[in-house]
């Protein structure tokens, strides 16, 4: 390769290099305002990638891009081009970079997970170092996990501690969350977009589930695994709060008498009954009616924050 | 004895009566495997146009946030039946249709290894499209649990009845699963069996080695399938427990019978069109392949890796913590030997003479769509950032840019570019180009945007919405209906053309292979006398003849 070929290059390098930092930049508002200690993390790897994915991206379309504007055959010009058959350097070069790219994408993919450590310890494997300094900022004394039941088509939350139930999951913020997940019939997936977590959950297993709100607010749970007819219903409210007025919400809570908590697929589901929709549709397995619950939450949507 | 000789001899020029001029060959069990590979392309499109009518109702849906349009349990069926027509009736079915013609005109070969089993295979296909179609009219309508069909979901059956959508689908599947195992024995046997003299695997055209690197993976990859939905089928039917938490069986299970197979298929749909791309950039831009050995063998690379990345479908499922960091790794490798294709490709047409007709505009959009599906697969592949985005529309948004925006642009340039080889007619190159336009504009106006509504945490498979998504799904809306229109002059396009089309001559893309060698439309049995292939396949620029006694059938030209 001539010098003037690699200087050209170079040049490239340095024009692409600002645009794909930039854009990187903006990866981080295309996503919900992160309210996770996760969602921190994962933004993070996701501009990386952006950046990384930029570059690349600018690189081979625009050298397309040059070869469909200026390489083109003239109108009459039945010739061939020149018979280059392949370069082995070249070849090799281009099999290794990318090797040595995505082992970096995966080391720091790997880390990211490892400091998420979102599975519950069971199931996380301790190495004997490596373990991310603690992203809680308060861990509580080790108390039961909040249950999540899931069932179609409705979220239903069980705080051990106050004996509280809910249909609106409520966290204290800047503590480790932690969750047990269980659902009584098919699949479904615990996914709080504001705080970048998934976890399915299956039927006839627990699985234990953290992360750490660091925001206050409401944010949305949605089912994430696909579960039946009125899965896109099954929706809840996220509320995070003060630790002391989760503390005060649970006391609330806890006198309140049962009532029926909030159901969408439920109320959507009495329209059916009632017949007062008459589209055609097929017959679908009925949802869950209302749970009874100390506190059925808000049903109003949270302003989107981007 | 010697009249009966002279008699099949002289059969053997002419080709038998009504072919290949008369149409009702292609509506009878024909072992001619080019009028089954023509039969393919057509049955696969009218049910690509089904699957994109399905298609185009979700996002009339879509384009509201509240689930007004259809009752909920019809969007369900629609995007069950969108997925899984598709896959299994379209992108399987028209590559299929190239294999079949394509291969043995490649290598040289008079027909597949076995003609029958051909046919067979493909007849096949009408019948479980057939099949799966009339799950539209059984009660309770068509299965509505996703193409996954994941249990226990699958397993509800809210009439009671045994022949229910979810029986046909999986009846489907499995004769889906069957054809393409018999495909496949033959195109692999054909390749390794029917080449002409003189045509080593390192002369073969990287068509072939795509389609037999794919068509292997239908060999080990779908017995894992079928056994799983033989399993799926007992479990739905006689009520035993494979995948039923509560008599002890694993829904988990099931995730990876289907996925052992079902990641792959991906490979086998972009293969062959990986296969179309190394064809189709070295006729248009009149320079070898570039690295040719590199950009072949990596298919078997891809092959033999796809076998072991099933469980980044599962990073979110009940999957332990160093099962989702060993598939990051191996999915993170799949990527290379992709790469290294995309640059081989990027240094065929660079300093080439290109020429922009419709194949080449498509390869060419095919390739930048492929591109950036790419760089989203690899970002999909780390699990920290999949955990957010799985199951969301961002992947929606990735595997269309791999199907639509790389696959079946790809297809379409095969489709272009073969047409006059398969019809004996030249196609209108303004209507192409429009089809074109249309197509790249659709593409990326509906599936870019399933990419921020994904990042924004809307779940995949919603008939509702909250009114947050609501922008960014009616750019997509606007985009499905622009691919629904985009489809209009392609039809009349080939319609029109087959009919009334300028004649083709054999080879007027000035493209080397010995499927230009010979006239257009092939007769019967392709080759007079098999070829001796003495060059690579991709001799742009050098001047060599690519079989032995070429002075003769190109003077014919």
């Amino acid at each position: 390769m001539s010098s003037r070929v690699i200087l050209r290059l170079l040049a490239l390098a340095g024009i692409m290099t600002p645009i794909s930092l930039w854009v990187g930049q903006q990866a981080y508002g295309w996503m919900p305002e992160p309210a996770s200690e996760e969602a921190l993390l994962v933004d993070n790897l996701f501009s990386f990638l952006t950046t990384l994915g930029t570059f690349i991206f600018l690189g081979v379309a625009g050298t397309l891009l040059y070869a469909v504007l200026f390489q083109r055959a003239a109108k009459y010009d039945e010739g061939d081009g020149p018979p280059l058959e392949g370069n082995l350097q070249l070849e090799i070069i281009w099999t290794a970079i990318p090797l040595v790219l995505v082992f970096w994408i995966a080391g720091y993919s790997y880390r990211i997970y490892d400091q998420m450590n979102i599975l519950g310890p069971m199931e996380h494997m301790h190495r004997g170092e490596a373990i991310a300094a603690p992203l809680v900022a308060q861990t509580p004394e080790s108390t039961d996990p909040i249950e999540v039941h899931a069932r179609q088509w409705v979220w239903e939350f069980y705080y051990p501690e106050a004996g509280v139930t809910s249909t609106e999951l409520h966290l204290p913020n800047h503590t480790r969350a932690k969750l047990a997940l269980t659902s009584e019939d098919v699949l479904h997936g615990f996914y709080v977009p504001a705080f970048r977590v998934k976890q399915d959950i299956i039927p006839g297993r627990r699985i234990d589930f953290e992360f750490t709100p660091i925001r206050e607010g409401t944010y949305r749970l949605r089912d994430s695994e696909y579960s039946g007819t009125y899965f896109a219903a099954m929706q809840a409210n996220v509320v995070v709060e003060s630790a002391a007025a989760y503390q005060q919400w649970l006391t609330d809570a806890a006198a309140r008498s049962p009532q029926p908590g909030l159901s969408p697929s439920y109320t959507e589901y009495q329209l059916k009954v009632e017949n007062r929709d008459h589209r055609p549709g097929w017959k679908t397995v009925e949802p869950a009616p209302y749970p009874l619950v100390n506190y059925p939450g808000s049903p109003e949507l949270p302003e989107p924050k981007l | 004895m010697t009249d009966l000789t002279l008699e099949t001899a002289l059969n053997r020029d002419q080709p038998t009566p009504g072919e290949p001029e008369n149409w009702r060959r292609f509506f009878s069990f024909s072992t001619d495997h080019k009028v089954i590979g023509i039969q393919y392309i057509v049955v696969a499109f009218v049910f690509f146009l089904i699957g994109g009518f399905l298609a185009m109702v979700m996002r009339g849906e879509l384009i509201t946030p509240e689930a007004d349009l259809v009752d909920r349990t019809v969007y369900n069926a629609l995007f069950t039946m969108h997925g899984t027509i598709m896959l299994f009736m379209w992108t399987f079915p028209v590559l299929n249709g190239l294999a079949n013609y394509l291969v043995p005109l490649q290598i040289g070969a008079r027909d597949m290894a076995f003609p029958r089993l051909n046919a067979v295979a493909f007849w096949l296909v009408p019948i479980f499209g057939i099949i799966l179609m009339a799950s539209f009219l059984v009660p309770g309508g068509p299965s509505q649990s996703g193409w996954w069909a994941y249990p226990p979901v699958s397993l509800q059956n809210p009439t009671g009845n045994l022949i229910n959508g979810q029986f046909l689908w999986i009846l489907a599947v499995a004769l889906s699963g069957i054809s393409s195992i018999m495909g496949a024995v033959n195109m692999v046997t054909t390749i390794i069996r029917m080449r002409a003299p003189g045509m080593t695997f390192f002369k073969m055209p990287a068509f072939c080695w795509t389609v037999a690197a794919a068509q292997t993976i239908q060999l080990f990859g779908l017995p894992a399938l079928t056994a799983g939905a033989v399993m799926l089928l007992f479990d739905l039917t006689v009520g035993t427990s494979f995948f039923t938490p509560e008599t002890g069986g694993d829904p988990v299970l099931y995730q990876h019978f289907f996925w052992f197979y079902s990641h792959p298929a991906v490979y086998v749909i972009i293969l062959p069109v990986f296969g179309v791309f190394s064809e189709l950039f070295p006729v248009y831009a009149r320079k070898p392949l570039f690295g040719y050995k590199f950009v072949v063998v990596s298919s078997f690379v891809i092959t033999g890796l796809s076998a072991i990345v099933w469980v980044h479908h599962m990073y979110a499922s009940g999957t332990p913590s160093w099962m989702r960091m060993l598939f990051m790794a191996s999915t993170m490798l799949i990527s290379v030997p992709t790469g290294v294709k995309i640059f081989a490709w990027v240094a065929t047409i660079w300093g080439g003479k290109l020429k922009l007709s419709t194949p080449m505009l498509f390869a060419l959009g095919g390739l930048v769509n492929f591109l950036f599906a790419g760089i989203t697969g690899i970002m999909l592949a780390s699990v920290p950032f999949d955990v957010h985005v799985n199951n969301t529309y961002f992947v929606v948004g990735h595997f269309h840019y791999v199907i639509y925006g790389a696959a079946v642009m790809g297809i379409y340039a095969a489709i272009y570019h073969w047409f006059p080889k398969m019809t004996g007619r030249m196609y209108y190159e303004g209507l192409g180009k429009l089809h074109f336009v249309l197509t790249f504009i659709g593409v990326n106006l509906n599936f870019l945007p399933m990419h921020p509504l994904g990042l924004m945490g809307m779940p995949r498979r919603v008939a509702s919405y909250d009114p947050e998504f609501a922008f960014w799904n009616v750019l997509a809306s606007l985009g499905g209906f622009l691919l629904g229109v985009s489809v209009l002059p392609f039809l009349l396009n080939m319609i029109s053309s087959w009919i009334l089309g300028e004649k083709a001559p054999a080879n007027p893309w000035r493209a080397i292979g010995l499927e230009w060698l010979v006239a257009s439309p092939p007769p019967h049995e392709n080759f007079a006398e098999i070829p001796t292939v003495v060059a690579e396949p991709y001799g742009y620029g050098k001047n060599e003849p690519l079989i032995a006694s070429q002075m003769t059938s190109t003077e014919l030209v």
